[in-house]
């Protein structure tokens, strides 16, 4: 019993972790209809831009990070004012393989600039750990998942609260209405692309306190991207923290009683057995009405 | 009644301004238009004046709904004029298009599903920039009161004709000069259409200009006041509204016979 609630702490810890660095693949992936296989990249980038402002200017955590988040906006409007804009009404396979192609572009160029090495940062507010529940757990992962809620929170109030996000969500739902209405659905899929790369920084920021950076990073964290995305449901943003959130349980509760090597085994079966039942995600809703 | 050209104008474009027929809100001159290389519109010419309802029927593929499309710039005109209230709209982008007082209702369910019916009302005054928007909506509230039971709602909760009330409510919020409806009651049921013709009627009477295309061609023609009739991306007939409904040849061939 103790075993599953450390294994279950543990999990909705991490869990948040993984919602926090999909959340950006979704809010593309629903409101400009574009798969960014890219996604993990630009959390790399992250990582080593975070890494370089506190090792490097030796500036705290806090204080680099609306810098890395800011530079993350500006990557994404970027990437969709340069590239994304050409391919949007191209085949879907067209549009996959630009963004696998970025996804290369990316993992290589930072390959060619920093190196093979792993990077990491010790930041004195994650060290040691904190008890949750009685269990013990990393602190730095304790401020990561802190960082998840927060973005979170900011990023749904913006969408339901705010006039710019509900224009957004009319985009996501049906892009030609949208534009009947005088939206400017094009400053909306720029926007998208802001804050999803933005909130791929935060991510990125959050998770070097616990884990070393390398330009293969993103290995380990494309496919759990995916799975939260798919197994949350596209709509809304609580689509990717629910399937985050639930990824996370899932490996950590198979990797502690099952056995570690099964678990993301367990995690994609998870998965298909989702969208066996629920082929639209555990909060799927209608899309392009 | 057979349309032509008016007196053979040929340099359209640059004179559609000063030889817009009397008074007349919309004027669209020659316009060709379609998709990749298929020409649609295959020059098309007509007016809207303020205060008059004008129906354009036709057959499938006519180009009715394409000519809705390039008036307000989805699809851009390959050739001919697009002038309102004399200044041109040819290469501008809906939003500019919607900002100059023309506002569009597409074809089928354009309503935003998955956000409440408040909020579909107040995307529709998106691009208003005053602090009228709130009374606005409670005011049109007032005359939709089926829309009020269900402002909390997310629109695809909503019945069909509830959907196409509350798109055609939606116009009222940006206080139009001219509004482009495609098939306004395709799929309602006979009170909804009485319905919507009734807010149509409205809308003439405030002075609006309505360019409305529909498939049922017989209610549309009586709630017309000028009408004209596609084949084949040209304009065939033009008249009265009832003047067309009772055209022995439109009879024949789009109003299902019984000449």
């Amino acid at each position: 019993m103790n075993l599953l609630l450390t294994a279950v702490v543990q999990g909705l810890i991490m869990g948040l972790v993984y919602a926090l660095v999909s959340l950006g693949l979704g809010l593309i992936w629903g409101v400009v209809d574009v798969v960014n296989f890219a996604h993990a990249e630009y959390m790399m980038w992250a990582m080593y831009a975070t890494y370089f402002a506190v090792a490097g200017f030796h500036l705290d955590l806090l204080a680099a990070l609306p810098i890395v988040v800011a530079l993350g906006f500006l990557a994404g409007v970027c990437t969709y004012a340069v590239l994304i804009r050409r391919i949007m009404s191209a085949p879907a396979v067209t549009q996959i393989f630009t963004t696998f192609g970025l996804l290369f572009f990316l993992r290589y160029s930072a390959f060619a600039a920093f190196g093979p090495d792993f990077r990491g940062i010790t930041w004195p507010p994650a060290g040691g750990s904190v008890l949750i529940l009685g269990v013990p757990i990393g602190a730095a992962q304790v401020d990561a998942a802190l960082a998840a809620l927060i973005t979170f929170g900011l990023l749904h109030a913006f969408l339901q609260w705010t006039k710019t996000g509900k224009a957004l969500q009319a985009t996501a739902q049906n892009p030609a209405a949208a534009l009947a209405l005088g939206i400017e659905v094009e400053r909306m899929y720029m926007l998208a692309w802001g804050l999803s790369i933005a909130t791929a920084a935060v991510g990125g920021a959050f998770l070097l306190t616990f884990y070393q950076v390398s330009p293969t990073v993103g290995d380990a964290f494309l496919l759990l991207m995916f799975a939260s995305v798919v197994l949350g449901g596209f709509g809304s943003v609580l689509g990717p923290l629910l399937g985050g959130v639930v990824i996370g349980l899932v490996e950590s509760v198979a990797g502690n009683l099952v056995s570690p090597t099964f678990k993301l085994a367990l995690v994609f079966g998870a998965l298909l057995l989702v969208l066996f039942l629920r082929p639209g995600g555990l909060l799927g809703q209608e899309r392009r009405g | 009644m057979a349309a032509d050209g008016r007196g053979g104008d040929q340099a359209v474009s640059a004179r559609a301004a000063e030889a817009a027929p009397d008074g007349a809100l919309l004027v669209v001159r020659d316009l060709h238009a379609g998709y990749g290389g298929q020409e649609v519109l295959r020059g098309i010419t007509l007016c809207v004046r303020p205060g008059e309802v004008v129906c354009v029927i036709g057959p499938n593929g006519a180009g009715k709904s394409t000519l809705l499309k390039t008036i307000f710039g989805f699809l851009r005109a390959t050739r001919g004029a697009i002038t309102f209230d004399g200044v041109s709209l040819l290469g501008r982008r809906p939003p500019e298009i919607l900002r100059s007082g023309i506002t569009y209702v597409p074809q089928g369910i354009s309503t935003l599903p998955n956000l409440s019916v408040d909020d579909n009302l107040r995307l529709a005054a998106y691009v208003r920039r005053d602090r009228q928007v709130r009374d606005d909506i409670e005011r049109l509230l007032d005359a939709f009161p089926a829309l009020r039971a269900r402002r909390r709602l997310r629109a695809r909760t909503l019945s069909g004709g509830e959907r196409r009330i509350l798109e055609v409510a939606r116009v009222l919020l940006l206080d139009p000069r001219l509004v482009l409806l495609d098939e306004p009651t395709i799929g309602l049921s006979g009170a909804a259409v009485e319905f919507i013709y009734e807010k149509i009627g409205e809308f003439r009477r405030r002075g609006l200009a309505v360019l409305l295309v529909e498939q049922n061609a017989r209610t549309a023609l009586r709630h017309s006041q000028r009408a004209y009739v596609l084949e084949q991306g040209r304009v065939r007939f033009e008249g009265g509204g009832e003047e067309i409904l009772q055209h022995p040849e439109v009879r024949r061939a789009y109003l299902g016979g019984r000449a």
